[in-house]
């Protein structure tokens, strides 16, 4: 369509704060207490970097994956698509990322040589303190909680975490970094207080990979046969 | 000047009537309501209410049944207090089921259903228009138009042939936020069409320039979106003291100020404020009542908005 040109960024957003949180709501309530499933599945993605051991990075390879397929169903097909006409393709390209931390975990490669701190810090924030933003929001309340491994946006920040840990090469970063900026941007549009939040985060993971990047050992560089 | 007492009064009785639910007392449920002042489309004649009912983003609820509920009750405030036109599109997410569940709930005597065709292809708007159709549940739109111009040469013969058919009303072309503004000039001189929908406020006053006296020129009706930019106009607005001439003209609040700028322009039909809220709705009612801003008035509260939004 020729005429695209002519829409502007708030021509895209669709739908208000309202109702945006009002989903998540809706969502976090349907599938109580999975949440607690999510926090288990956090806490095993917090070991694998604390830890780097190929197994768990294998383990947490397979959650995220799970994770990854579960956003890209039960929230973007089932639930968004209500309010955001664009989430049908948000889910294929969550289903895309799905398939790359499943051929992570398939061929996990090297791990890191020891515990990456912006990575664990970056799993840890996201993990345990993200939930806490909905208190922070004006009119939020804890039943909007976004928790990783249910909403897209922790879900997101945990994988660039992790993906940081194992020096993942470019091709697994673009999904999560280009979610990162559309998330942003539609935060930002509905005028939420942390919408800098998440393109912020992606942008320390980014920095931190390239700052990491010379060392030996990288993934795309040491590819290990499976052991 | 003294303000018309009417509206002052209906305004007094919405305001008893919201703080204190539905206990109103005899006198004030006896009180007239303000009528409702009415424009005729002008390939027609047909009268229809300056104020009309957008639902770009507080119309887009999903399956939330809160949301849904309060829509609706938006909409029953809307037709009971007069209103008829409400304005929707297939860019609106879910905007459409939610007036179509409101049409069936409500089932509103006057209604002027006006909708958009929003796709690539003629053939394909075909289908949608009809789509579209059954989520409002309503037999027939009133009024269709071209979104955004998308597609406009291979969807207006297609409109303008099932309003030859009696299939639909009116046709008409939609722009928004200044886009486009040559094209839609370009189409009003050399097409047929009813109606023309722009964005109209106290600061974005382009199209005074050459769309509106065109639309007076080809009696096209025109209809004002985006008359608060979205929300944006009255936040910055908000908690600013209303001039002294707001009282002249019956208005307590900006939004019905900015409103009555709107609709008092001689080419504008009506304008589609967009909202969820019941007490907007009422708000934004009144300002379709009572005195309008003569054209010196207009130009003053132009010059105050924009000294102080």
């Amino acid at each position: 369509m020729s005429e695209w040109w002519t829409y502007s960024l708030s021509d895209f957003l669709m739908f208000s704060s309202r109702s945006y949180y009002r989903l998540i709501e809706s969502y976090n309530a349907a599938i109580w207490p999975a949440h607690l499933l999510a926090l288990v599945a956090g806490v095993i993605m917090i070991g694998a970097i604390a830890r780097p051991r190929q197994h768990l990075q294998r383990s947490a390879a397979l959650v995220l994956a799970a994770a990854w397929c579960w956003v890209a169903w039960a929230y973007h097909l089932e639930r968004y698509a209500e309010i955001n006409t664009a989430a049908p393709y948000f889910a294929a390209a969550f289903a895309a990322q799905a398939l790359l931390m499943g051929w992570l975990a398939y061929r996990p490669g090297n791990a890191a040589p020891a515990p990456q701190p912006a990575a664990l810090g970056l799993a840890c924030l996201v993990i345990f303190a993200y939930p806490l933003l909905a208190l922070a929001r004006d009119g939020g309340t804890w039943r909007q909680a976004e928790v990783f491994g249910i909403a897209p946006d922790p879900t997101v920040i945990a994988t660039l975490g992790m993906l940081l840990a194992w020096r993942a090469p470019a091709i697994f970063w673009l999904i999560p970094v280009l979610w990162c900026l559309v998330s942003g941007a539609t935060l930002m549009e509905l005028k939420i207080g942390h919408a800098w939040l998440l393109p912020a985060l992606a942008l320390t993971a980014v920095v931190a990979r390239v700052m990491v990047s010379k060392t030996p050992r990288d993934l795309n560089s040491t590819a290990n046969p499976r052991s | 000047m003294p303000p018309t007492s009417p509206s002052r009064r209906h305004l007094l009785a919405s305001m008893i009537a919201a703080s204190s639910g539905l206990a109103l007392s005899p006198l004030l449920a006896a009180a007239p309501p303000a009528p409702l002042l009415t424009r005729p489309i002008p390939s027609t004649g047909d009268q229809l209410p300056v104020i009309g009912l957008g639902s770009w983003i507080t119309f887009n609820v999903g399956r939330d049944p809160q949301g849904r509920r309060e829509s609706v009750d938006v909409m029953r405030q809307f037709f009971a207090g007069g209103g008829r036109l409400v304005d929707s599109s297939p860019m609106y997410g879910s905007a459409q089921d939610v007036i179509g569940e409101a049409v069936q709930t409500l089932k509103p005597a006057r209604l002027f259903a006006a909708d958009k065709v929003w796709v690539s292809g003629g053939a394909r708007g075909v289908a949608q228009v009809e789509g579209s159709r059954k989520l409002w549940r309503v037999p027939r739109f009133d009024l269709l138009q071209v979104h955004n111009l998308l597609s406009w040469e291979e969807h207006l013969p297609v409109l303008l042939a099932m309003k030859r058919e009696g299939r639909l009303r009116y046709v008409g072309i939609t722009t928004s936020e200044g886009r486009r503004h040559t094209e839609i000039e370009k189409i009003m001189a050399s097409q047929p069409i009813d109606f023309v929908q722009i964005s109209y406020n106290a600061l974005d006053r382009d199209v005074e320039q050459r769309i509106l006296p065109l639309a007076r020129e080809r009696k096209i009706g025109v209809i004002v979106n985006r008359p608060f930019r979205q929300g944006d106009l009255t936040q910055a607005l908000a908690g600013k003291p209303l001039p002294g001439w707001a009282a002249d003209i019956g208005c307590t609040t900006w939004a019905q100020a900015l409103l009555k700028f709107i609709v008092s322009h001689p080419a504008v039909t009506c304008a589609i404020p967009a909202t969820s809220s019941v007490a907007h709705v009422r708000e934004n009612l009144l300002a379709g009542t009572g005195r309008m801003p003569d054209e010196a008035l207009c130009k003053r509260i132009a010059q105050d908005v924009e000294r102080l939004a």
